[in-house]
């Protein structure tokens, strides 16, 4: 996972660089968390290029952050969104809540 | 034209990729789209996630995998002997789950039953659960 932090901006990106499931995210979780809690910042951006698959563990792990971001006071989006991996968050709705571009 | 292959795994989440990469390895032969092998390899994910998670509440446990290829059409059955599902209507539903403190979304049979043609799920209480999935590749 690359993860970047830009401190005028106060902008996250974070690059997944690893396939998404039940055993992935707990790692990934543990992470993400500790950089959110450091920082705080104001937009969190989700680089999914290299990911090439995620089932539905990807769902909550993105719902988790998204709802720590807001109660932090920040947003997120995720981009570079591959079809297979667009499906999954079409099936949850997320699209109506996170912006993909 | 029928042929088949039988995977015994112990529930550890690090075999969540194997499964479905096995499973995706034996279905090529009837040279599937990269969309028919992504929903196969997710609909086996979701299946094996459910046995560690729920069937063996992360515990061990052997979970039996068992995929036959009949011409055109994949059957997978994915089968462990863990606590069973109470109420199976309700298991099915989307954004149900009985972990949410593990953020986990409840999509697991939805996205089962969509991304395959058919699902079946089998339980009894105590005794284990089997989910029996069919799709045709085009």
């Amino acid at each position: 996972m690359n993860i970047k932090y830009d401190e005028v901006d106060k902008l996250l990106t974070c690059q997944i660089t690893e396939e998404i499931d039940h055993h992935t995210t707990e790692k990934i979780r543990r992470i993400l968390d500790d950089e959110i809690e450091r920082y705080i910042p104001k937009r969190m951006v989700f680089d999914f290029d290299k990911v090439s698959f995620m089932d539905s563990a990807g769902i909550g792990m993105i719902l988790g952050r998204y709802k720590m971001l807001r109660m932090l006071g920040g947003s997120m989006e995720m981009i570079n969104v591959n079809s297979n991996v667009r499906k999954i968050f079409e099936m949850s709705g997320i699209p109506k809540i996170i912006q993909i571009k | 034209m029928e042929n088949k292959v039988k995977l015994e795994l112990m529930s550890k989440s690090s075999n969540e990729a194997f499964a479905r990469i096995a499973i995706a390895a034996f279905v090529s032969q009837l040279d599937p789209t990269i969309e028919e092998i992504a929903d196969i390899k997710t609909a086996v994910s979701e299946a094996v996630t459910n046995c560690i998670i729920h069937g063996y509440e992360e515990k061990e446990g052997l979970i039996y995998i068992t995929c036959v290829l009949n011409n055109r059409e994949v059957t997978i059955e994915i089968k462990d002997n863990g606590i069973g599902i109470e109420n199976i209507d309700m298991a099915k539903e989307p954004l149900y789950t009985s972990k949410p403190e593990l953020e986990r979304s409840g999509m697991g049979f939805t996205i089962m039953e969509s991304f395959m043609d058919e699902m079946k799920i089998e339980s009894i209480v105590g005794m284990g659960t089997k989910v029996t999935m069919k799709k045709v590749i085009k």
